[in-house]
Parts: C-alpha cells; sequence; structure tokens
C-alpha cells in the first residue's frame, strides 16, 4: 500500500513541475487592487477635465480648436501616465511575491506569460493611438477594454487561471461599450477601476491570504 | 499489479529526475538555473542528476553562451519522451488499481 501512496505523490510531483514551469503563478492580488485604484483616480480626473471643458464650452457657446485639442492631448497623456503607474506598482507588487517564494521573475513561464500579453496589447495601444491621431475618439474607450481584454483572454492560459475570466468580463464590458460611446469614461472606470479591485480583492483572498489560524487553508 | 510496478521505470525513481523530466516535457528547453529553481536541488545533486539523464539519452544538452557567461540548456529528446510518457501511463494503471 505504502508504494502506491508513493506513486501517487510522483503523480503530484509532475503536475505540479508542469504547472509550475509553464505557468506564471505569482501575480500579487495587490497588483490588481493597485492598478485599479491608479485607474479609478485617472478616471475621476478626466471626468474633472470632461466638465470643465464641457463649462467652458457652454459659456461660449461655440466649439474652440484649441480647447479641444487641449482637452484632446491632455486625456491622451493622462490615460498613459495612469497606464506607467499601474503598471509600474502592479509590478513591485508582484516582485515582492516572487522575492517572498523564492522564484524568480524571469523564468521560462514569466516570459510567455508576458509575450502572450504584450502581442495583443501592443496592437490594441498602436489602434488606439491612431483613434486619438484621427480624433476619432468615440472609441477609444471600448477598444481599451475590448484588447486588454484579450490580452488578459490569452496570457491567461499562463498564469493563474482567473486572469482568463477578467478577460472575459473587459471584453463584454467593452462590446458593450462600443454602442454607447458616450459613456465611454464610465465603462472605462468600470473595467479597468473597479473589476481591477474586484478580482484583486478576490485574488488575494485565494491565493496571497496568510493561511488563517483555523489552520484551514 | 506487480507487471505495472515492473513497468517503471528505474530511472524516474528519483523525485529530482522526475521533477527535470517533467519541466522538459511542456518546455522546449531549459537552463540549468531554471531547472534548480523548479525542482529545488543543490548545484551538484542536480548537475549528477542531469548528467545519468543525458547518459541514458533522455535528455540532450546543449552548451551555449550569453555574452561571455556561459549558459547551459536542457531539451528533452524523442527517447526521453517516450520512456517518460510510458513511465506516466504504468502510474496511472498503478493509481487506478488502488480505488
Amino acid at each position: 500500500m505504502k508504494e502506491q501512496y508513493q506513486e501517487l505523490e510522483a503523480l503530484k510531483d509532475i503536475r505540479n513541475i508542469m504547472e509550475r514551469s509553464t505557468r506564471f503563478l505569482s501575480l500579487s492580488g495587490w497588483s490588481g487592487v493597485w492598478a485599479g485604484a491608479v485607474a479609478l483616480g485617472g478616471s475621476a480626473i478626466a471626468w474633472l477635465q470632461l466638465e470643465r471643458y464641457y463649462n467652458q464650452y457652454n459659456e461660449r457657446g461655440n466649439f474652440d480648436t484649441e480647447h479641444y485639442i487641449n482637452l484632446r492631448n491632455n486625456l491622451f497623456y493622462l490615460g498613459v501616465t495612469v497606464f506607467i503607474i499601474a503598471l509600474t506598482g502592479a509590478f513591485l507588487f508582484t516582485l515582492r511575491k516572487v522575492r517572498k517564494q523564492n522564484g524568480s521573475i524571469w523564468s521560462s513561464a514569466s516570459r510567455r506569460f508576458l509575450n502572450n500579453l504584450a502581442i495583443p496589447l501592443g496592437t490594441g495601444a498602436i489602434m488606439v493611438s491612431a483613434f486619438v491621431y484621427n480624433n476619432d475618439l468615440q472609441y477609444v474607450a471600448p477598444a481599451c477594454l475590448l484588447f486588454y481584454g484579450l490580452s488578459l483572454y490569452n496570457a491567461g492560459k499562463f498564469t493563474l487561471n482567473d486572469i482568463r475570466y477578467l478577460g472575459i468580463i473587459e471584453v463584454i464590458l467593452g462590446a458593450i461599450c462600443l454602442f454607447f460611446p458616450g459613456l465611454g469614461l464610465y465603462f472605462w472606470a468600470a473595467g479597468f477601476g473597479l473589476m481591477h479591485i474586484v478580482y484583486g480583492i478576490i485574488m488575494w483572498n485565494k491565493y496571497d491570504r496568510p493561511l488563517s489560524k483555523t489552520g484551514t487553508a | 499489479m506487480r507487471k505495472e510496478i515492473e513497468q517503471l521505470n528505474k530511472i524516474f525513481d528519483s523525485r529530482i529526475r522526475i521533477g527535470i523530466m517533467s519541466a522538459l516535457m511542456v518546455n522546449e528547453s531549459m537552463n540549468f538555473n531554471e531547472l534548480k529553481a523548479l525542482v529545488d536541488a543543490t548545484d551538484g545533486n542536480l548537475a549528477t542528476h542531469l548528467k545519468t539523464l543525458e547518459d541514458n539519452t533522455f535528455i540532450k544538452v546543449e552548451k551555449g553562451f550569453i555574452g561571455r557567461k556561459t549558459n547551459t540548456t536542457y531539451a528533452i529528446t524523442k527517447a526521453g519522451e517516450k520512456a517518460f510518457r510510458s513511465h506516466l501511463d504504468a502510474l496511472e494503471k498503478i493509481i487506478r488499481n488502488l480505488g
């Protein structure tokens, strides 16, 4: 009998190593919470800028190209800044988790994960930049959500499975948003802000939470 | 049951060797340090096990360079893949007989 339990252990080891060597499993829940909080902050600033723009518009009563270009550029820089701050923080939280587990941030698993994330995400970035460049702003928010969702879905094969579901949610939000372009900022805040925070908390609960005193993992 | 236990490959008796083979089954190639982190072995220990697997032509070794540093990568061979698969099949049969 003892021998057979050994075989079961061996199979468990094999499964574990196959998973760990192909999937990057050290994504931290805090990364999600951080990215979400930054996105919500960014959305609030964008909302204020839009409010100000429309108030000025109403006071003047006519369209002013310079004001519009300013608004467009400010929103674009804001978006890029939010992305960089969110990504940097998310990276640092995950790095901290990797260090704690004595792992390596640059493994074949993490490379595979990043490659699969970067290619659809980069495509999306080019498309969104082209929208902004062509002054076609109504599809910026849905395109961000759609491409980000596809990137997560794709990269989800090489990390915690939960990421795939988050990807699907982002795609659905983006798809709905396509038909309500005027509400883009709200969908954007929901997808990048709210969903990241919710997912961060779920993942923290599932994978990061220190073992509780009752002993249940 | 005896028959299945005999089908288990003696070379895959060691946890570390099983670890190496599992990792190389799902990765095209891996270097020494990646394997070390994965199977949690000391340098000497890992090197010995890698040598055994290499001598049995279950894995192939490629010595390369990244800049001036040597970078040795390991990949599974056809024979290694076949041997490991039948080892897994035997394990599966034994466990099935448990229930």
